[in-house]
């Protein structure tokens, strides 16, 4: 698996982050450079072992859950305070236009 | 009869499936301790998990899976035991994580399905393809200030079942009942309020048209509708929209769209680019969720009776199929008709319950959750009509008291003297006085006009302000001219 210079710009923008173009030869050396280095696991034998997910295998234990109580909120000044910007008890942000 | 739009080439069937977004009810968000409670001030009910703050893990609340567990037993759904979080990843002003946590590969519950009924009398199953568990977003407010929105992140991270159907609907009317239905079962199930004023319940809309006996064509997905006639309307007004499109020699294109309530139709959102990439991947923070067996057999084992179950029920008890329907639609309606009913005929008090106190709802304009009547006054109403203390005619009078002063029925009948005259000699001085009183009627009624018969028993009725024993009446006055 690689990737080309257009897929890099394209998940670039999909993640909000900006590249320039001269930048660009050498993320897309360095992320095939992962990419290959991650390749690498294509060699283990997988065959008949259930995929995992969430770090666990298929058949363990479950998520931990916790009972229906109301533990949070109740800090909206603590929540507001590293807000770049705030009107009374809302969060403000330049207007989005739909 | 099914249902086609006629274009100008021809007709052109409707295909539907619906997306509907339901909040489940719990005291606490799915994956933080904040509280859910609608109307809170702003950002109140809000922890550092729903902001999105760094270095904070969520943990799952077991009441919101056990939700989702029952709405999918209500559905005659499969309960997949093993499921999983996904990221859901797009950038909103209103989604602090960046990301959404739902579940896209492995969904909580699998297929099952909802019978519908029609106008028409028949009914129809719509296929459920899946059933998962997501993250609401916060709120924004686009209206309050003239260059900034304003966010509200309580319902940030808010538990939302999503329930897909499958794209069994053909009308309007269809998607209509779909909805109802949908509803009418969570709120039976009591895992969603079904507010749909208050976006407890949203729909999205997928529509495509077809020519009758083709496969589906490409479909536009209606965002956001939020009550069971706007998606009749929408759903019109986007097939008749494609149809244009295609007769004019054009190919609709996959989007999403908004229904314009206020002009009745579906325009174009303004589709940022890469919209629909959402790049799922599973969430790192959550272990799989592993159900055991023998909790989903407990939750089965608990849950209450679903509307076609009770209407069956109430069938089987001697109601139509109208009076059962009509008292199932809410489930708070139902409690009321069974409290009244409960030890007693369950047909009087279906016509009581679907005739007086209906009217009397619609008149005073208001909800059996707030009945002018308690179901328990009601009962002794009825109960007063089985031992003949007081005839049914008597009783409509007695129920009207009932609304204007509050006060029990027994307590009316004493303090007003409408107790039912069973003493057979006042009822014979009463029939005797009317007989001497139309001696003309009864020389006629003798030579053979038999019909005049009601009319005795009316003036009867009327000379004892209507509190004669009406199968007396009718034994005294039978005697006497007998």
């Amino acid at each position: 698996m690689s990737v080309d210079a257009a897929t890099v710009k394209r998940i670039a923008t999909l993640a909000r982050i900006r590249i320039e173009d001269a930048a660009l030869p050498r993320m897309v050396e360095e992320l095939n450079g992962i990419l290959a280095w991650v390749e690498m696991l294509r060699e283990v034998d997988t065959q008949g072992v259930e995929p995992m997910a969430g770090g666990a295998p298929t058949g363990q234990p479950s998520l931990r859950m916790r009972e229906d109580e109301v533990t949070d909120g109740g800090i909206a000044e603590a929540i507001l305070a590293n807000a770049p910007d705030r009107e009374g008890p809302y969060f403000a942000v330049p207007k989005v236009v739909e | 009869m099914s249902y086609t739009i006629q274009g100008a080439t021809g007709p052109w069937e409707v295909v539907v499936g619906l997306e509907v977004h339901a909040q489940v009810i719990s005291r606490s968000k799915l994956f933080s301790g904040a509280a859910t409670a609608f109307g809170a001030e702003p950002n109140s009910q809000v922890s550092f998990i729903d902001a999105g703050f760094p270095g904070m893990l969520p943990v799952i609340n077991r009441e919101c899976v056990a939700q989702a567990v029952r709405t999918g037993l209500g559905l005659k759904a499969q309960i997949n035991l093993w499921s999983r979080f996904d990221r859901k990843n797009y950038f909103y002003a209103d989604l602090p994580q960046g990301y959404q946590i739902s579940q896209y590969a492995h969904p909580i519950v699998g297929r099952g399905s909802v019978e519908i009924e029609l106008s028409d009398g028949s009914r129809k199953t719509i296929g459920i393809a899946r059933l998962h568990l997501e993250q609401d977003a916060g709120k924004s407010l686009h209206d309050q200030h003239p260059t900034k929105s304003f966010i509200d992140l309580n319902r940030s991270g808010v538990a939302l079942m999503e329930i897909v159907s499958e794209p069994d609907m053909r009308s309007p009317e269809e998607a209509g009942a779909y909805l109802a239905k949908l509803r009418q079962i969570l709120r039976y199930l009591g895992t969603c309020d079904g507010n749909m004023d208050e976006g407890s319940m949203r729909a999205d809309v997928n529509v495509s048209v077809r020519r009758p006996g083709e496969g589906f064509r490409t479909r536009c997905e209606v965002k956001n509708v939020n009550s069971v006639k706007f998606v009749m309307q929408a759903v019109e007004a986007e097939a008749r929209r494609q149809i244009e499109v295609w007769e004019s020699g054009g190919e609709v294109e996959q989007e999403t769209r908004l229904f314009d309530v206020a002009r009745g139709i579906t325009r174009s959102m303004r589709s940022k680019e890469d919209a629909h990439d959402y790049r799922y991947f599973p969430d790192p923070d959550l272990p799989p969720l592993v159900l055991d067996p023998a909790w989903v057999e407990e939750l089965k084992a608990s849950l209450p009776e679903l509307p076609d179950e009770r209407r069956a029920r109430y069938i089987a008890m001697g109601l139509s199929a109208y009076d059962a329907h009509v008292l199932t639609l809410e489930r708070e309606t139902a409690a009321y008709f069974e409290e009244v009913a409960q030890g007693r005929d369950p047909k009087l008090a279906a016509n009581w319950v679907t005739g007086e106190l209906f009217a009397a709802l619609n008149r005073m304009k208001r909800d059996i959750t707030d009945p002018p009547v308690s179901a328990r006054h009601l009962g002794e109403l009825l109960d007063l009509i089985a031992d003949e203390t007081i005839s049914g005619k008597i009783a409509k009078d007695v129920f009207e008291i009932m609304l204007e002063t509050g006060e029990a029925p027994r307590a009316i009948v004493e303090s007003r003297g409408l107790k039912q005259v069973k003493d057979s000699s006042a009822i014979e001085a009463a029939a005797a006085q009317v007989l001497a009183a139309h001696a003309d009627k009864v020389a006629e009624y003798r030579a053979g006009k038999e019909k005049l018969f009601g009319f005795f028993v009316g003036q009867v009725m009327k000379a004892m302000q209507g509190k004669g024993n009406p199968a007396l009446v009718n034994e005294v006055l039978r005697k006497l001219l007998g």
